[in-house]
C-alpha cells in the first residue's frame, strides 16, 4: 500500500441525482475537503447514511459506505462503532431522517458519547418526497401537504444537542466554504458524539429559508466565544432568526461510549480463540 | 404413579421463590440421573397471581410437559386449588402450609415458622420434597449452597440449614405419603439447560462478536445469559433504544465483519420488518432470534403460541432469500442457533432461529454438546476478490466475496436501493432483474443445506403426525402412547420450516393413511405452508392456541382415540 498524501482527486467525482444549484454540492466538497485536511484515505473511512437526497452523499464519493433506511443511519453506525471501535465512521443525512425518523436515535447516540462525526443536511424541508414540512420547517411554512402552514413549532436540533451535552455541536452554513470545512475538519478530530448541522438552501421546494436568507442571518461566532461554557452555549443555541449564530456552539472532553464498554471487541483485546474455547467449555460445564 | 414419568409442580405467586426451588430441585433430580422437561407458567406480573414450575422427570427421555400432579408443592392455598384435579388424577400429595386451612386429600402440611426463618419457605419446601422423593440430602443442600455462595457465604448457609431442616421433618412423614421415586441407573453426566440458554450457548459457540436487543418476553434470557458470559468471550452485548435501533445496529456490526445477531418476540419483530429487508438488499448475514408469545399485539406476553411462522416468513418487504429454522429441543436450541450463523454467513441472507416460551424456559437435561460444528453438506464455492472489488459481484451462487470495511484498500459498500455490482444506486432494468435473481438463486445455497425432517415410526402408517418446533415431544409421546395401545403412529417433526424441499418428505406424507398436524396456532399454518410448497394437503389439524403448550394428552383426546 502506497503512503502517497491523500488528495481530493482519491474521493473521485460522480454525477449526482441533486438539483443544479443544490446546496449539497458545497457540503460534498466540503466533506472531500476535511478528509483530505484530516488524512484520511477513501479505504479509511466508513460513510453511514439514511434516506433522502442528502443520504445518496456517500454514492457520490469514492469510500466505504453503508446507505441504509430512512432514520436509521446512527443505529447503523453504532453497530460498525461496537463491533470495531477503531473505524472512522462519518454518518451523513439530512433533517428529516435524522430528527424526524431517526429522532430516538439521535437522542440514544447523543447520550452514548459514541465517537461519530455526524452531518446533517438541515434544509428545512423535505427534498426526496418533494416539498413536505421537516421537522426543522419554521412554523407556517405552506406545501402542498400543509396548505394552512407548519403548525409544529420548528425543532432546534443544536439547542436539543446542547442540553443533552452532546460532547461537540456546531452549525455551519454551506454558503460559508471555509468555515464549514473548519467545523467538519473539528468534529472528524473529536473524540465522541460530534454534531455538524449544516444549513443549507433547497432551491427547488423551500422558497422562504433560500441562500440569500441564511446569507443574510448566518454569522460567525467571535473568536472570544468558549465553547466550553455550557450556559453560554444554551443561550446562542437558541438564537435563531435575526441572527443566526454559526460555528462550534459547544465542546466538552468525556470519554466515549467504546472506551467505557467494559468487554471492547477490539482485535487486540478480545480473548484468544484457545482462551475463548476454554471459556466456551467452562460455561457449557457450569450448566451441569 | 407412572412407573417410568412422575411430575412435580411447585405454585404460588411471583416472588416466592418457585424458580429457585423448581430449578434446585430439577438440577438434583438430573445429578441422580433422571430426564427432566421443565414447563414455566407465569403471569405478566413482578410479584402475586400464580405461577407454576412443572418438572416432569422419568427414568428416560422426557420432551414434553403432563397434566397429572404427582407431587404439588403449593407455596399458597390457591396452588392447591387450583391445581385440586390434577393431583387426584395421580393420586398426588400436597405440600401445605400446616397454616393452610384448606381441604385437600393426600397432603403434608409443614410447620414452616418452627422449622427456619419462614423468608425461606421456598427452600424448607425443597427440603420437604427432597426427603419424600427419597433425594440424597448432601446433593440437594450442595445445590443450594452453591447456587447461593454467587451472592454471599452468609445466604448460602443459612439456605442449606433451611434445605436440612426441611429435609429432616420431611423424614418423619407417614411413610403412606412418601412419593417414592422409580429406580434409576446412574446415568452420564448431564447439564441442565432451558432452550434460551442453549440459544445462547449455540450463539457463543458460533463465534458470535455482537448482540444488540430491546428486552421483551420471552426472549430476553437469551441476552442475558451472553451478557453474563461477554466479557470473556469477547461478546458486545449492547441494549439498544429499540427494536429498529437493535438490528440497524447488528447489521452495522455485521458489516464491520462481526458476527452477528439480535433477539426479540412477535411485537419487537414487527418493527424489525424494513431492517430484515434491509438485511436482505444490503446482503448481510444477520441472526435472528423471534421467541414466540401469543398475539396479537401485546397478546398473552408470558405464555406460549406457534403464530408467527407466516409473519416471520413473509416479514420484510420485496422477495428474498431466508432460512427459518424451529428447533424441537433443548439440543436443536443449541444446534441450530450455531447453525444459523454458518448458514447467515454462507448465504449472505437473514437467518431465523423461532422458538417459543415454552422451549425458550424448558429445562431439561441434555449431554454436553460438542464444541465442534459439523461442516455445511454442501457449502457454496467461494469466489475470488476481482479488482476493482465490488461488493455485489454477480456470482454463480449468487453469494458475492465479502470483504470488511477499512481492513484492506478496497472499498466496502453496503446499499439499500438496487444496485449496481459496485454498490452504487442503479435503475437500470436489465441489472435489477439481474439482482433480484442473484439475491433469490441464494435460496438454493440454502436449500442445499437444510435440516431435513426427522421421521420416526413404520413405512406406511395408519396415521402420520407431522409437527415443527417445540411441539416436537408432545407429539413423539402421543405417538408412543398409540403405538403401546396396538395403534401404528408415525411422526415426522420439522426444525427447519424454509425453505422447504418437498423431495425430503413427500413419499413420507403420501404413505400414510392419514395425517395429522400439530402446532399451535388457530389457522394451521404450518399445514398450509406444506401445501402450497409440496401440493400436499394434510386433511385435519390439531391447533391448540389458548397460550399453553401441547402435552400428549391433549393431543390423544384431539385425536379421538381410547388409551
Amino acid at each position: 500500500m502506497s503512503y502517497e498524501p491523500v488528495t481530493l482527486a482519491d474521493y473521485g467525482g460522480f454525477e449526482t441525482s441533486w438539483c443544479p444549484g443544490c446546496g449539497n454540492f458545497a457540503i460534498l466538497r466540503a466533506v472531500k475537503q476535511a478528509l483530505v485536511a484530516a488524512g484520511l484515505a477513501p479505504h479509511q473511512v466508513i460513510f453511514v447514511s439514511g434516506i433522502g437526497q442528502a443520504a445518496k452523499a456517500p454514492h457520490y464519493l469514492r469510500a466505504n459506505f453503508f446507505n441504509g433506511l430512512h432514520g436509521r443511519a446512527l443505529p447503523v453506525a453504532t453497530g460498525i462503532k461496537l463491533a470495531n471501535p477503531a473505524l472512522k465512521v462519518i454518518v451523513e443525512s439530512g433533517d428529516g431522517c435524522m430528527y424526524g425518523e431517526g429522532g430516538n436515535h439521535f437522542l440514544a447516540a447523543i447520550r452514548r458519547n459514541i465517537n461519530l462525526t455526524v452531518l446533517v443536511h438541515n434544509n428545512q424541508v423535505y427534498g426526496l418526497t418533494k416539498g413536505q414540512a421537516s421537522p426543522t420547517s419554521q412554523e407556517g411554512f405552506t406545501s402542498n401537504v400543509q396548505p394552512h402552514g407548519a403548525q409544529s413549532r420548528a425543532f432546534n436540533p443544536v439547542a436539543v444537542a446542547v442540553a443533552m451535552r452532546a460532547s461537540f455541536v456546531a452549525r455551519a452554513f454551506s454558503g460559508r466554504h471555509d468555515h464549514l470545512v473548519e467545523a467538519l475538519r473539528r468534529a472528524l478530530a473529536h473524540p465522541g458524539f460530534a454534531l455538524v448541522d449544516v444549513l443549507q438552501p433547497c432551491l427547488s421546494f423551500n422558497k422562504i429559508n433560500t441562500f440569500k436568507w441564511y446569507s443574510d442571518r448566518c454569522v460567525d461566532l467571535p473568536p472570544e466565544y468558549d465553547p466550553g461554557d455550557w450556559r453560554k452555549a444554551m443561550e446562542t443555541a437558541d438564537i435563531w432568526g435575526g441572527q443566526i449564530p454559526t460555528g462550534v456552539l459547544y465542546e466538552e472532553m468525556r470519554p466515549t461510549y467504546e472506551d467505557r464498554l467494559a468487554s471492547s471487541v477490539k482485535s487486540s483485546t478480545r480473548p484468544s480463540a484457545n482462551n475463548r474455547r476454554a471459556a466456551l467449555q467452562a460455561i457449557m460445564m457450569s450448566h451441569a | 404413579m407412572d412407573p417410568r414419568n412422575f411430575q412435580v409442580t411447585i405454585g404460588g405467586q411471583a416472588g416466592q421463590g418457585l424458580v429457585t426451588l423448581g430449578g434446585a430441585l430439577a438440577r438434583a433430580l438430573v445429578r441422580s440421573g433422571y430426564h427432566i422437561a421443565v414447563t414455566q407458567s407465569y403471569m405478566s406480573r413482578v410479584r402475586g397471581g400464580h405461577n407454576t414450575f412443572a418438572i416432569r422427570a422419568g427414568t428416560s427421555y422426557v420432551g414434553a410437559p403432563q397434566e397429572a400432579i404427582d407431587l404439588l408443592i403449593a407455596l399458597n392455598d390457591e396452588t392447591a386449588e387450583l391445581h385440586r384435579a390434577a393431583v387426584a388424577q395421580a393420586d398426588g400429595v400436597v405440600i401445605l402450609s400446616s397454616a393452610s386451612a384448606i381441604v385437600a386429600g393426600r397432603s403434608l402440611r409443614v410447620p414452616y415458622k418452627e422449622l427456619a426463618d419462614s423468608r425461606h419457605e421456598d427452600m424448607i419446601a425443597l427440603g420437604v420434597a427432597a426427603a419424600l422423593l427419597g433425594l440424597d440430602l448432601s446433593l440437594v443442600s450442595g445445590i443450594v449452597s452453591s447456587l447461593f455462595q454467587a451472592k454471599d457465604a452468609a445466604s448460602a448457609r443459612v439456605n442449606s440449614a433451611a434445605v436440612t431442616a426441611g429435609y429432616e421433618w420431611g423424614k418423619q412423614a407417614p411413610p403412606a405419603l412418601n412419593v417414592s421415586l422409580p429406580p434409576v441407573r446412574a446415568a452420564d453426566m448431564r447439564l441442565m439447560l432451558n432452550g434460551n440458554e442453549a440459544l445462547a450457548l449455540g450463539a457463543l459457540a458460533a463465534g458470535v462478536r455482537f448482540c444488540a436487543f430491546y428486552p421483551m418476553s420471552p426472549s430476553t434470557s437469551v441476552v442475558l445469559e451472553l451478557a453474563k458470559h461477554a466479557d470473556v468471550m469477547g461478546v458486545v452485548v449492547e441494549q439498544a433504544e429499540d427494536e429498529i435501533a437493535a438490528i440497524n445496529m447488528a447489521l452495522g456490526a455485521a458489516y464491520a465483519g462481526g458476527r452477528s445477531m439480535t433477539a426479540t418476540s412477535g411485537g419487537g419483530f414487527a418493527l424489525m420488518a424494513e431492517a430484515v429487508s434491509l438485511a436482505a438488499a444490503t446482503e448481510i448475514p444477520v441472526v435472528i432470534v423471534v421467541a414466540q408469545r401469543p398475539g396479537p399485539a401485546t397478546g398473552l406476553p408470558t405464555r406460549t403460541e406457534q403464530s408467527d411462522l407466516e409473519f416471520v416468513l413473509h416479514a420484510g418487504h420485496g422477495e428474498f432469500s431466508r432460512a427459518l429454522l424451529t428447533p424441537g429441543t433443548v439440543e436443536a436450541c443449541f444446534e441450530l442457533m450455531r447453525r444459523a450463523f454458518t448458514l447467515a454467513e454462507a448465504s449472505q441472507s437473514p437467518v431465523f432461529v423461532m422458538t417459543d416460551q415454552f422451549l425458550a424456559d424448558s429445562y431439561r437435561d441434555v449431554l454436553p454438546f460438542d464444541l465442534i460444528e459439523p461442516p455445511l453438506r454442501s457449502p457454496p464455492v467461494p469466489e475470488p476478490v476481482q479488482d476493482p472489488y465490488r461488493s455485489y459481484a454477480l456470482t454463480a451462487s449468487g453469494v458475492s466475496p465479502r470483504l470488511v470495511p477499512c481492513a484492506s484498500g478496497h472499498l466496502v459498500v453496503a446499499d439499500s436501493h438496487e444496485h449496481a455490482e459496485s454498490g452504487h444506486i442503479t435503475e437500470e432494468p436489465a441489472l435489477r432483474t439481474q439482482m433480484v435473481d442473484k439475491r433469490l438463486r441464494k435460496l438454493d445455497v440454502l436449500s442445499a443445506n437444510v435440516v431435513p425432517p426427522e421421521y420416526a415410526g413404520s413405512d406406511a402408517p395408519e396415521l402420520l403426525l407431522v409437527s415443527w418446533g417445540s411441539s416436537k415431544g408432545a407429539v413423539a409421546e402421543a405417538a408412543a402412547l398409540l403405538n403401546a395401545v396396538g395403534q401404528d403412529v408415525a411422526t415426522l417433526h420439522f426444525d427447519q420450516v424454509w425453505p422447504l424441499v418437498p423431495s425430503q418428505f413427500l413419499g413420507r406424507l403420501q404413505a400414510a393413511r392419514h395425517t395429522v398436524c400439530v402446532e399451535g396456532n388457530a389457522t394451521r399454518q404450518f399445514a398450509r405452508l406444506l401445501r402450497r410448497e409440496s401440493g400436499f394437503l394434510i386433511g385435519r389439524s390439531v391447533c391448540r392456541y389458548d397460550g399453553r403448550p401441547f402435552t400428549s394428552e391433549y393431543i390423544v383426546e384431539r385425536l379421538s382415540y381410547e388409551l
